[in-house]
């Protein structure tokens, strides 16, 4: 009730898999029950093997999108080359860490392939408390649920198929238990050679 | 407040008297004496339950939530009653459950919905069963005497908002009664959290001479409706029609197949295919071309025809 973190709902999920990482996200964007939209994508490319999901205030999901844009672009001038996802995730935390005493409302992960092809996945608080989870991460309304979903779902060292169709089952899983997230879903399977990207068909209730 | 709470603090307190709309005093008795079957806490009621519970929202830090969020609705016409209901029950943004039965069925010729209060609905339209007399109660005496009921307990955290439909002497009848004590006779109702939704499908395809099939259609595209853009409303819907030989129930829909299929094959009323707005536009849209010469801006500079066409990239709206 008139809560800023839960008022435009959402949710978010990364898997780790062997050689592969996936995120997904809801495409739900709403004002407390009225659903307003159902194509608010909520995960974001940083390089071709980087991704950034954000869920919370959508407002602030812009906001920080294009705060990110700037400080992305001025680390290539400087550096000439593409962020790490390592790296990306220390940029996202003290960015977030630099509005301690007055917050950003979202909460972000970060999936992605390090230069080595090597799977990363983080999730942060608000205030950029960083958590390199060795499996999976969630966030957003349907968190909770996601973390029950995914602690029955997940596995180690699996392929991209198989990562798809776990995070798929887990983020599907978790929205039909959460009124503030669904209404479609995209994930992305983040491969050395490729991403996959694929919307499913959810429920729309 | 304090003064109306005292009078129903303590054990033999009586409900306000009914008026004799229909009903003989005994069995009047049996309503009556009903309150005194409930233990109540030591202190003022209301006071007490806003400690634990959330009945109208103010106090985000109780711990029992209880059913808000719904869509019900109920219409009346030539052909008799249309009720159609969701079956979703929330506590906070937790689906607690997706098969709720929110139509009571009353006797084969009563029907109420629920929404608000699970079991203050359950329970008091059930005591409504036990009217019984030399003939059938009128749905006007059966929802007078459910709304005197719930005014009696009125400041002590009950919460329904239902509607009573029936087919009596006088044809199809419909009233929607709520804890507040309001009562109300009317044609067309909805109520809950998806009932402004509801409402702007209903009444656009109102009207007094709709067949069966197109009123069923009416309130089963009604309910979809609200399922889709309330985020408390969804799972099932359960399609009920009152006529003049008592009520039949036509049938439990998936609101998932609603969007995407639509309610089957050979239903009569229904358009066929889904209701979904972007299942029922898809490939209606013209593809943006630019006109002969034509050189838009705002988009990097590119030509109109070299832009992605974000309608097809992006998902659908909607």
């Amino acid at each position: 009730m008139s809560d800023i973190t839960t008022l435009n709902g959402g949710s978010c999920i990364a898997f780790k898999g062997k050689n592969c990482v996936a995120i997904a996200c809801d495409l739900r964007l709403g004002n407390q029950a009225l659903t307003v939209a159902c194509n608010r994508d909520k995960v974001f490319k940083i390089t071709d093997k980087t991704y950034l999901g954000m869920t919370g205030l959508a407002s602030d999901v812009d906001t920080l999108r294009s705060a990110f844009r700037y400080r992305l672009n001025m680390y290539r001038m400087k550096e000439e080359r593409e962020i790490e996802p390592e790296t990306f995730a220390h940029l996202v935390s003290s960015t977030l860490y630099e509005k301690r005493f007055g917050p950003y409302f979202i909460e972000p992960i970060i999936a992605g392939l390090n230069s080595n092809n090597e799977p990363f996945i983080a999730a942060a608080d608000l205030i950029g408390c960083l958590n390199f989870a060795k499996d999976f991460v969630v966030t957003g309304t349907a968190s909770d649920k996601l973390f029950g979903m995914a602690e029955g779902l997940w596995e180690p060292d699996l392929g991209p198929e198989e990562l798809f169709e776990s995070i798929s089952q887990a983020l599907l899983g978790a929205l039909e238990r959460d009124a503030l997230s669904g209404w479609g879903a995209i994930v992305r399977v983040i491969t050395p050679d490729k991403v996959i990207e694929r919307t499913l068909q959810s429920r729309q209730d | 407040m304090n003064s109306i709470l005292s009078r129903f603090s303590s054990t033999n307190a009586l409900p306000a008297n009914f008026d004799n709309e229909g009903g003989r005093q005994d069995f009047q008795d049996s309503i009556n004496g009903a309150p005194a079957q409930f233990d109540l806490p030591g202190t003022e009621p209301a006071r007490f339950l806003s400690q634990y519970t959330d009945v109208d929202s103010s106090n985000p830090a109780a711990r029992i939530k209880l059913q808000h969020g719904t869509t019900t609705l109920a219409f009346r016409y030539k052909g008799g009653i249309i009720v159609c209901v969701d079956s979703r029950a929330t506590a906070g943004s937790y689906i607690a459950s997706g098969t709720v039965k929110k139509v009571i069925e009353i006797n084969p010729y009563l029907l109420g919905t629920m929404a608000g209060g699970a079991a203050d609905c359950q329970y008091w339209e059930c005591r409504l069963h036990e009217l019984r007399n030399k003939e059938r109660i009128s749905v006007a005496a059966a929802s007078k005497y459910l709304s005197n009921i719930v005014y009696s307990y009125k400041g002590m955290g009950l919460s329904m908002g239902t509607m009573i439909c029936g087919w009596d002497k006088t044809g199809p009848a419909l009233f929607y009664v709520d804890s507040d004590g309001t009562r109300l006779k009317g044609d067309v109702f909805s109520v809950g959290s998806g009932s402004t939704f509801a409402y702007g499908v209903l009444d656009q395809g109102y009207h007094w001479d709709l067949t069966d099939a197109e009123a069923q259609e009416l309130g089963r595209r009604s309910i979809y409706a609200a399922t889709h853009r309330d985020a408390y409303s969804g799972n099932t819907i359960n399609l009920y029609h009152v006529k003049e030989e008592g009520w039949e129930f036509i049938a439990n829909y998936d609101a998932m197949n609603l969007h995407y299929d639509g309610p089957g094959d050979n239903v009569p009323g229904a358009p066929g295919g889904g209701y979904g707005w972007d299942v029922r536009t898809q490939g209606l849209s013209s593809k943006l071309e630019a006109t002969e010469g034509q050189q838009t801006s705002g988009q990097g500079g590119r030509f109109a025809d070299e832009q992605p066409l974000t309608a097809s990239v992006q998902p659908p709206q909607a």
